[in-house]
């Protein structure tokens, strides 16, 4: 299946009050490939992000998941081709026990319970979070909560992987955990990020946003070393391509 | 105010709790019907707002006191009467259930008290034709504060009611509303301040949502509304009728001579249901002792009394006894875990 | 307010109790939410008079409490939060009804005063019965029976959603309101026109999270109807426990068993 391609042309977007938040984004994200989407506060990688999985249609433009392009007719099979981890795990955990919130996406698929039990369990060993599977999502800690949103999403086997920020607000040992969980996929990935060492270690490939447009696309390594790019974006050289200030060395 | 299982009666409770569920079966057709499946999270998420707001106390102009949201005109405003009265009856419910408050035999009467009124009576035929959908500063609050003071009077109107009508309470009809609805024409005008500031900074935020959020106006909502009200009066009425303790209101009537307060309304009706009640009971009634106060000419007897007294404590004590030899081993041990 | 402040944090504490593992909480929810109805149900339906004759039903909420391992201090702190409506109303009964109805020796209780302690009673009643309901079954398997009880799914969803946020928005309110008050020393509620932007900002931040939520739902493919993944089974023992508690209830209800009793015990005595 050509289902891992992730294709935008020319997209448009504004929001109800106005604000236009993508104007023109084109870009081709093939079988594996792991794309880091980068950019200052309101350059538009949320909306974008949004867009992948039908939560928004653009004003102009299309996306296209393999051969499909997103309609509202097609969004049933585009939701289960792409799977969307939300950047505040507390809008995307909302059941009773991690079991059933791992369970939701699968039960609504119209699965067996067989099969959907399959899943969870499986889902839940990928995340390591199998011993949290009575527990109530919202009583977790931020690292736990991280791995249980991502594991609701794998249940639903996608092929392609859409985050938002899925970094954000963790402990540094919790955010090693899923840098590390997210190197272990396979799938095609999209992540969203301020986290720029996050975009070294994991990505293959960065996409930079500004006002809504695609300033530069290319490998992680060449435009974090484009210095007046990333000033220009509000972004910052990855801490570890800087010079360290301590022992004075770096590149 | 809460309605609570200590002062209904059965008949009052439970005809309550029909015409609350048949509303809220209803309103759930409604909001299938009408609106898309995004009301759903709304809805929860709404609703646990209320209970968030209410944890925010203002300061009420020239009083030195504080009052706190109460909501049902707001959810009205921004869900929509279906789906705000699904939500109420949702917050009323987790009331009952986690804070105590009211209780579940009560909770068909607050949810009439607090969900019928401002979704159905102040939201539709008040708010929405002064108001209208515009942005006017004047109009939603004059919409607001009229509506919201309706629905408050309405519901103490409803509180009286039901209270009387149970015959636990002994406070006369007259005094009681003439204690209620002062208060809750204070708490009423509070409300309808608040419900307006609030709005008209969402809506001066997102204008957008002034027209989202004024969900469906149905064509029927005219004799969906006459429908309700009568259902509403015929409720009260059979509820009145057929009110499980009216011995106590017949009690208060047989003492007219010495107790001036006794309210002077409703008296024909007291005499009335409790003549029926007489023929029509079901289950005698046993006060402290053997005696129910109609027949005891004089007073209950000590000797009744002590023996009353005795099973008592020997009750408690079997009921101490069982609870102990019951309770589960394991309890010690996770006490110390 | 901080009775509810205090009383949404200890809501907490009832779901770690309702997630406990006990011969109780074992029991069908259904079952429980029917007995309950039927408890509430029969005290309620007793003579505005009746006090001894109530006191048997006191038996299944502290049956609840010691099989159950709910502390029975926490029950009581938290019907001493309860807003006292009840109390405030049944007060007035000693000062209206005078007439004298039992003697005991030289002291003579009035109509009144027996009434309000009825009224107490129930208060007691009732309110323990759906605590410890909760605090034994836990939120969300109520909602199962709810919807067992061919409640409408939008109705169930939207329950289950509310108290899912509750804790979420109720934090959410006490962080704006702390960093409120730490700039309002003086003021002792929010003043009427700052309420208006800060409690509107807090509704529009919890109609994003709606939109947000459902986005995420529908996201999973949500198309308004929860599947329940714990299936629910109705056996033996939990019909067992509706019709032993119903029958003692009922029993209890016709029969004044303190009085027998004591006079059993007083002719024994004799």
């Amino acid at each position: 299946m050509s289902h891992h391609l992730v294709e935008a042309r020319d997209l448009y977007y504004a929001y109800p009050d106005g604000t236009a938040a993508l104007r023109g984004v084109s870009f081709r994200f093939t079988h594996g490939e792991s794309v880091g989407v980068v950019g200052a506060n309101g350059a538009g990688k949320s909306t974008l992000l949004l867009h992948l999985n039908g939560c928004l249609s653009p004003g102009r433009g299309a996306v296209r998941i393999g051969d499909v392009q997103v309609t509202r007719k097609t969004l049933p099979d585009v939701r289960r081709t792409v799977g969307m981890v939300f950047q505040d795990p507390d809008d995307q955990l909302f059941m009773p026990s991690v079991r059933e919130e791992v369970a939701f996406g699968p039960l609504n698929a119209g699965l067996a319970p067989e099969e959907v039990e399959d899943r969870v369990s499986k889902a839940l060993e990928t995340v390591d979070a199998s011993h949290l599977a009575d527990r109530p999502p919202f009583r977790l800690s931020g690292g736990e909560k991280r791995a249980v949103a991502i594991a609701s999403v794998l249940s639903l086997e996608p092929d392609v992987l859409v985050m938002d920020e899925p970094t954000a607000n963790l402990d540094p040992h919790a955010r090693r955990k899923t840098i590390d969980l997210l190197r272990s996929f396979h799938h095609t990935r999209v992540i969203a990020t301020h986290d720029l060492d996050l975009v070294l270690d994991v990505c293959t490939r960065a996409l930079v946003l500004h006002h809504g447009q695609v300033a530069a696309d290319g490998s992680p390594a060449d435009v974090f070393r484009d210095e007046a790019l990333l000033a220009a974006c509000h972004l910052e050289k990855p801490l570890r391509m800087q010079a360290c200030p301590v022992c004075g060395t770096g590149d | 105010m809460h309605m609570a299982d200590a002062l209904i009666s059965p008949a009052v409770g439970g005809a309550a709790w029909a015409g609350a569920a048949g509303l809220a079966a209803w309103s759930a057709r409604k909001v299938r019907l009408e609106m898309d499946d995004r009301k759903a999270p709304l809805m929860g998420v709404l609703g646990a707002f209320v209970f968030s707001a209410q944890m925010i106390n203002f300061a009420i102009p020239a009083t030195g006191s504080s009052g706190h949201l109460g909501g049902g005109l707001l959810l009205a405003i921004l869900l929509g009467p279906h789906a705000a009265f699904l939500t109420i009856t949702s917050v009323l419910l987790v009331q009952a259930l986690f804070f105590a408050d009211g209780g579940l035999l009560a909770l068909g009467c607050n949810v009439l008290n607090l969900g019928l009124f401002p979704c159905f009576i102040a939201y539709p035929l008040i708010y929405r034709p002064i108001a209208g959908t515009g942005l006017a500063r004047g109009r939603v609050m004059a919409g607001a504060l009229l509506g919201a003071v309706v629905a408050l009077l309405m519901g103490a109107f409803a509180v009286v009611l039901e209270t009387t009508a149970s015959g636990i309470s002994d406070l006369p009809f007259s005094s009681f509303l003439l204690f209620m609805l002062p208060i809750h024409l204070a708490i009423g005008i509070v409300e309808g301040l608040v419900t307006a500031t609030v709005v008209l900074f969402v809506y001066q935020a997102r204008p957008e949502l002034a027209v989202a959020g004024q969900g469906s106006t149905g064509s029927g909502r005219a004799v969906a509304v006459a429908l309700l009200l009568a259902a509403v009066i015929t409720g009260g009425l059979l509820s009145w009728f057929a009110s499980g303790n009216p011995d106590g209101l017949e009690w208060s009537i047989a003492r007219t001579a010495d107790t001036e307060e006794l309210a002077a309304p409703g008296e024909g009706v007291h005499a009335l249901s409790a003549h029926i009640q007489e023929k029509t009971v079901l289950m005698p009634d046993y006060a402290f002792g053997d005696a129910s106060p109609e027949e005891s000419a004089g007073v209950v007897r000590t000797g009744t009394t002590v023996a009353g007294l005795v099973g008592v404590g020997l009750t408690l004590l079997v009921a101490g006894t069982l609870a102990l030899v019951f309770r589960p081993r394991r309890m010690s041990r996770g006490a110390s875990a | 307010m901080a009775a509810i402040e205090s009383a949404l944090l200890q809501t907490g504490r009832l779901d770690t109790l309702a997630r406990q593992d006990t011969a109780v909480h074992r029991i069908d929810p259904r079952a429980k939410v029917i007995t309950t109805a039927c408890f509430v149900l029969l005290v309620v339906s007793f003579d505005k008079y009746t006090v001894a004759a109530m006191i048997p039903f006191l038996v299944y909420p502290l049956a609840l409490l010691t099989v159950g391992r709910v502390p029975p201090g926490f029950v009581l702190t938290r019907l001493a939060l309860v807003s006292p409506f009840a109390v405030v109303i049944g007060v007035f009964n000693p000062l209206i009804d005078h007439e004298p109805m039992v003697r005991l020796g030289p002291v003579v209780i009035t109509g009144g005063w027996l009434s309000f302690a009825s009224i107490l009673l129930r208060f007691l009643l009732t309110l323990s019965a759906a605590l410890l309901l909760i605090a034994t079954t836990g939120f969300n398997r109520v909602c199962l029976a709810l919807e067992r009880f061919r409640v409408p799914p939008v109705f169930v969803v939207q329950l289950l959603l509310l108290y899912r946020y509750l804790f979420v928005l109720a934090r959410e309110a006490a962080r704006v309101l702390r960093a409120y008050r730490l700039r309002a020393i003086r003021s002792r509620g929010v003043s009427l026109r700052v309420y208006g932007s800060l409690v509107g900002s807090l509704l529009l931040r919890t109609l994003d999270r709606g939109q947000r939520v459902y986005t995420a739902m529908g996201c999973r493919g949500f198309n308004g109807i929860l599947h329940p993944s714990i299936p629910l089974r109705f056996r033996t023992v939990d019909a067992a426990f509706v019709f032993g508690w119903c029958a003692f209830f009922i029993v209890a209800r016709l029969y004044p068993l303190p009085q027998h009793l004591g006079h059993a015990v007083l002719e024994f005595l004799s």
